[in-house]
């Protein structure tokens, strides 16, 4: 008891000069409160909304004064043209299709990658340095901007949708799925090795049934997401119904936008209730 | 799987040899074949329309392009300092981040209170988990697009998109951690006597503070690098810039808006990292 309360505080910078309270307990002891950090972090933040309001121009009043244009834009929202609907299945298969393909390949090459970035597995600092900056590098790129430059490569359509799809899968299973590994149990893979197998049948049979059920989980959640986000890769000429919605965003048509929304908010939230399904089976 | 090891033990009365153990080992061939099936099925059906079709005549001229753009930056973009260079439009696209995400963590609290099941009603809730569903499926982008139309083009637009894009998610997270209310701490507050404002005091906030700033500073993360790409749309940030160079083919400024790009995103996730650690394991 007597160590835990006279036990010294960690003191860093910030308490050098704002001194921790002291306060004596009825019974003799005394303990130390540090100051809280609460005003200084509120400074700090009042200091860059401050900043970012000068550089972003954000004024409250724009809403209030074009609060008519948007209430119009609501209600045409919600009242979807129907008939339109035959002209968003095509481009709304295409979408998925595209996050389909996508989302296997990428996490097909995931698989060997992170396992080469994992520390517990792989024992060269170097080769798993290098691995994991080049994730970090690839999930710093907007998918819109990787899709921009697969188009520009490999011409408009959806086969510059799907490669970027991969790309942007690649870099996030990868990393979720190193972090899993890096927590799986090692014991049965030390076992099979001091039993006589070689890496590669300890790999397969101590940690294969580990990683799997993960490895599903996170490509499917990954799916969940690209179905999302592959739906606006068509703004660059990706393929699928971005180019759909952008077409009605550009002619006003906010009733068709209506009905192009309403069925991709379909289809995610099917998609998702299937795979969180799926997912918690897995588990 | 192991209940089911345990439920064997009992009526045998005694424990498991490994060989039974074994010979009870879980089977889960029939789960994976399936999902094999499943997967071979799904990547046929997308595979057959979406064609390869090669490079484009100017593929070839681009990824070069890109490729000497990386190595070799515009350095004077780079480190310049007007209105144009790739420091200020950093900072931009850091404001519309830090507005959007701030004004969305306000939202996202009251939508989070009216659809957690332990405290409204269940009707009202699921109506509000609808709408937040709503609020996330539609594409930043979309939502993005949206808002040109009522507020026109600039940075103020990305801030008003990201605080509504944000509401979707952040509100999902605040609603788990509302739903993992240590409630037993309200019933001794009540024993105590404390008035309805108390028990909000000391009951709740401080159970909820660390889980909302966490889920805040993550979205803060993924914010950032949605913020890179409103610009396509005319949303103020460095992606407008960039798209621009990457259409107009100057390679050398399309490399020091990716470097720029990529150094920021990798500096703000470390530090989000670090911070939500901390928040999760204390000090």
């Amino acid at each position: 008891m007597e160590n835990e309360n006279t036990a010294p505080l960690k003191l860093t910078w910030f308490d050098r000069i704002f001194k921790p309270q002291v306060i004596t307990l009825p019974n003799g002891h005394s303990t130390v409160r540090r100051r809280s950090r609460a005003p200084l972090i509120l400074l700090l933040l009042l200091i860059a909304v401050w900043l970012s309001l000068q550089m972003t121009g954000f004024d409250l009043s724009l809403i209030v004064r074009k609060f008519n244009k948007l209430l119009d834009l609501f209600v045409k929202l919600f009242h979807p043209k129907w008939e339109f609907f035959g002209k968003v299945v095509g481009p709304l298969v295409d979408t998925i299709k595209m996050s389909v393909l996508g989302t296997v390949i990428g996490c097909l090459v995931a698989l060997p990658v992170a396992v080469l970035s994992s520390t517990n597995i792989c024992r060269s600092r170097i080769i798993v340095g290098v691995f994991r900056f080049i994730l970090a590098l690839i999930r710093t790129l907007p998918t819109l901007v990787i899709a921009l430059v697969c188009a520009l490569v490999f011409g408009l359509g959806t086969f510059a949708g799907t490669l970027a799809i991969a790309i942007f899968t690649f870099g996030i299973v990868a990393k979720m799925l190193y972090e899993s590994i890096e927590t799986i149990d090692m014991g049965p893979f030390e076992a099979m090795e001091a039993l006589g197998a070689n890496k590669f049948q300890a790999f397969w049979s101590a940690c294969v049934p580990q990683i799997l059920p993960v490895y599903l989980s996170h490509s499917l959640y990954c799916f969940e997401m690209n179905v999302r986000a592959s739906a606006i890769l068509g703004y660059v000429g990706a393929g699928g119904l971005g180019i759909t919605i952008n077409e009605r965003i550009g002619w006003r048509d906010y009733n068709g936008l209506g009905m192009v929304l309403l069925s991709l908010f379909v289809v995610v939230v099917a998609i998702e209730f299937f795979s969180e399904y799926l997912r918690k089976k897995l588990s | 799987m192991a209940e089911k090891l345990e439920k064997l033990e009992q009526s045998l009365d005694r424990k498991l040899t490994v060989a039974e153990m074994y010979a009870n080992r879980p089977r889960k061939w029939l789960l994976y074949t399936l999902i094999v099936l499943i997967l071979v099925v799904l990547v046929t059906w997308s595979g057959s329309s979406i064609h390869f079709e090669g490079l484009t005549v100017t593929g070839r001229e681009v990824a070069r392009g890109v490729i000497s753009g990386v190595t070799h930056p515009d350095l004077k973009l780079m480190f310049g300092t007007g209105e144009t260079d790739v420091p200020y439009l950093l900072l931009q696209t850091m404001a519309i981040a830090v507005l959007g995400t701030l004004f969305g963590a306000i939202l996202a609290i009251p939508f989070a209170f009216l659809a957690s099941t332990n405290i409204m009603p269940k009707p009202v809730a699921y109506l509000f988990r609808v709408v937040i569903l709503m609020i996330r499926t539609i594409p930043s982008l979309v939502w993005a697009l949206m808002w040109i139309r009522v507020t026109g083009p600039g940075a103020a637009c990305g801030v008003i998109t990201q605080s509504v894009c944000s509401i979707g998610m952040i509100s999902k997270m605040y609603i788990t951690a509302i739903e993992d209310l240590d409630t037993h701490i309200l019933e001794s507050l009540d024993a105590m006597g404390c008035t309805a404002f108390q028990k909000i005091r000391y009951g709740v906030i401080p159970q909820l503070t660390a889980s909302f700033i966490s889920a805040t500073i993550y979205r803060f993360d993924i914010n950032l690098k949605d913020a890179t790409t409103l610009g396509i749309v005319g949303a103020g940030g460095i992606g407008a810039s960039l798209v621009q160079c990457l259409n107009s083919r100057r390679w050398a400024m399309v490399g020091s808006f990716v470097w720029g790009l990529m150094v920021l995103v990798l500096i703000i996730e470390f530090i989000s990292t670090r911070v939500r650690r901390k928040l999760a394991h204390g000090e």
